[in-house]
């Protein structure tokens, strides 16, 4: 058996590609579901059900959708460029800490809820940014790898956070609990629904998506960030200037996971804590690869992953399937997922 | 001043060193292997926690200890098996791979934990491995309680650094595992299968992750409970970095890391006005550091991350 690399891999292979995988994966977690013991197709319909069977339920999906785009987005244009951002889940907590912090200055009492949201937007963003710009520094200083940086940097940041919202940001009023003083409700996003939870924040990711997807297609940043990624010894030579197309796609990527921590405070929780994030970071990462890297793809992905998530936990409750089996067809899919690219790359021959 | 001297003359601390360091050997020794044959494995985080789940599950279910240890290291070198026919028949991209193998076995794990155990306010323990003084030689002052009276599993951590030091320097599959990590093109020249090598050694270094991963709830704790592995797998991969890809300095990584690690847990205890998480930040940073420190001095196995394909350069 031997591969033989396709000359024009198709599009319809490549369209195809994530919905084999997303398959691939529900039939392997179907597998797991039957072992627990339960029926399957029941489950699955539980899911759908639970995902998108009631106005609550739908609000819940579109809500859990709204930072994995996000965390996904950020993920996207860190591959594309090569930049191996797995901080994501930091750069989240980063975010979210930030806006809690920034809401904490006394001056934003009196300005108007608009201009509270935007800077508390932009607190969130830089302070991803910096999370990822420390790797990215060592990365092209010293030429230490960012996987390994990013990664343990997600535990310093939660570490962070929970030494934040256990000293001088923590919420007197909440009963010894540590979380974070709430933002003020200026910064609060408007919602988009009445009595669900679902906020504007889903507005702004989706705008996200089409932002990022302009500035990929039609921009000189998204071709040189896209050559760095494929060649970065020929992009070098044809005059892309690496070191600030990285630096460019760092603050790109670290500022819509900080996005995403931010607008989770802002739309959903009001305060921070240590377990805001059901690793979004990380699910981010699927997403994007999901996507195939494709900022409109990504918003498709994370909306799978949501109904996903919402789904299993109402499922789990009536068959009593571990909700786990949401994390872990999600992790299945990048995997089927990286074989179902393979296949539209390369020709298998006997 | 003396509070600190009272925590480095205390042979209490110096004996949970060896203690805490074990799973990182494990850890390290693999991510090792893998490298050296020139594939990086980032499944170990997702490895470890699959191997502390299923080792635990094991024992709980009536199984010996050993069991449960031989348990998560079949259940590694199963990991192992996906993501080497992923990264090297297929050549996927290593990163992707390894991080989808740790997101995939870790939910796993949560899952079949889940399943066992439907609902626990406290994790259910199991009788873990006690201490083994080895005869003689833990009577011995000062060295005795602190070399010579761990659980066996660390002698077998300790036995393994100098099997693998031995192997990969002074036996000929050693030549060839380092050969392919530098160069499989040469050693498919000299009738090496390099691609089945790098199969052999992934399941064999993802194996030794499990063990690693069931050593925490087997020896250093005796119940396992979610992201229990906490980054552990991540400062293995920063370690074989400081360690320059070599067994003996793996384990005097392992060492020191696990030396700041007690020194640290000890000085929480004793002094105050230090936020606590300053101190379990510790691990983390200095895992960076150590990647800053060797950074210039790495020499990186030539094909790490380059799939092979026979008659494709």
């Amino acid at each position: 058996m031997r591969f033989e690399r396709r000359e024009h891999p198709s599009a319809s292979l490549t369209l195809l590609a994530p919905i084999g995988a997303v398959l691939a994966a529900l039939v392997v977690a179907g597998l797991l579901i039957a072992i627990a013991g339960a029926n399957v197709f029941e489950a699955y319909g539980l899911i759908l059900k639970g995902a998108f069977g009631s106005r609550l339920g739908f609000s819940e999906t579109l809500t859990r959708a709204t930072p994995l785009i996000l965390t996904g987005l950020a993920a996207a244009v860190a591959f594309r460029a090569r930049l191996w951002n797995i901080g994501g889940e930091g750069q989240f907590y980063m975010g979210a800490l930030a806006v809690a912090g920034f809401g904490m200055i006394p001056a934003l009492a009196g300005l108007p809820a608009p201009l509270v949201i935007l800077l508390c937007l932009i607190a969130g963003a830089v302070a991803g940014m910096i999370l990822l710009l420390l790797p990215l520094g060592l990365r092209l200083k010293f030429g230490v790898d960012e996987v390994v940086t990013t990664l343990l940097l997600n535990f310093v940041a939660v570490l962070f956070v929970s030494l934040m919202i256990e000293g001088v940001m923590k919420d007197p009023l909440a009963f010894g609990w540590p979380q974070s003083v709430p933002v003020p409700r200026e910064a609060e996003l408007p919602k988009l629904m009445a009595r669900t939870r679902l906020h504007a924040g889903l507005v702004i990711a989706v705008v996200m998506a089409l932002a990022v997807w302009w500035l990929q297609a039609r921009t000189v940043f998204g071709l040189r960030s896209r050559a760095a990624g494929l060649n970065p010894r020929a992009a070098a030579f044809a005059g892309v200037p690496l070191g600030r197309t990285l630096v460019a796609v760092a603050c790109l990527s670290g500022g819509l996971a900080g996005l995403a921590g931010a607008i989770e405070v802002m739309g959903v929780k009001g305060y921070v804590t240590t377990d805001l994030s059901p690793s979004y970071g990380y699910s981010g990462i699927v997403i994007a690869m999901l996507a195939n890297l494709n900022p409109i793809g990504v918003i498709g992905a994370a909306l799978f992953s949501a109904v996903m998530f919402v789904g299993a936990d109402s499922m789990s409750r009536a068959l009593g399937i571990p909700s786990y089996i949401a994390d872990v067809t999600v992790a299945l899919s990048l995997l089927t997922m990286l074989v179902a690219l393979f296949l539209t790359q390369y020709r298998i021959r006997r | 001043m003396s509070v600190l001297l009272d925590i480095l003359g205390s042979v209490g601390m110096w004996e949970a060193v060896l203690r805490i360091a074990t799973p990182l050997i494990f850890g390290t020794l693999g991510v090792l292997l893998c490298e050296r044959v020139g594939v990086l494995n980032l499944g170990i985080e997702g490895i470890m926690t699959f191997g502390a789940m299923v080792g635990w599950l094991t024992v709980y279910s009536g199984g010996d200890l050993w069991l449960g240890m031989l348990a998560a290291a079949l259940g590694g070198a199963v990991f192992g098996l996906l993501h080497a026919v992923l990264t090297v028949v297929f050549g996927l991209s290593q990163h992707v791979t390894g991080l989808g193998i740790t997101l995939f076995a870790s939910s796993f794990s949560y899952y079949v934990f889940r399943l066992a155990v439907p609902t626990s306010s406290s994790p259910p323990t199991v009788e873990p491995f006690r201490a083994y003084p080895v005869p003689g030689l833990s009577e011995i002052p000062v060295l005795g309680p602190i070399l010579f009276t761990q659980t066996a599993p660390t002698y077998l951590a300790l036995a393994l650094v100098a099997v693998l030091a031995y192997g990969l320097y002074r036996t000929p599959l050693g030549l060839a595992m380092r050969m392919t990590g530098e160069n499989p093109h040469a050693v498919d020249a000299q009738g090496i299968d390099p691609i089945r090598l790098r199969i052999g050694t992934i399941m064999a270094g993802s194996a030794l992750m499990g063990m690693g991963g069931a050593f925490l709830t087997l020896a250093a704790f005796n119940s396992f409970f979610p992201t229990m592995v906490q980054g552990r797998g991540w400062i293995c991969v920063a370690l074989v970095v400081f360690a320059l890809w070599r067994p003996g300095r793996a384990l005097l990584g392992a060492l020191l890391f696990a030396f700041f690690d007690a020194f640290q847990l000890r000085l929480q205890t004793v002094v105050d006005g230090v936020p606590y998480q300053l101190f379990l930040m510790l691990p983390y940073v200095l895992s960076i550091l150590a990647l800053i420190a060797m950074a210039r001095r790495a020499r990186v196995p030539q094909a790490l991350m380059q799939p092979y394909r026979r008659g494709e350069r």
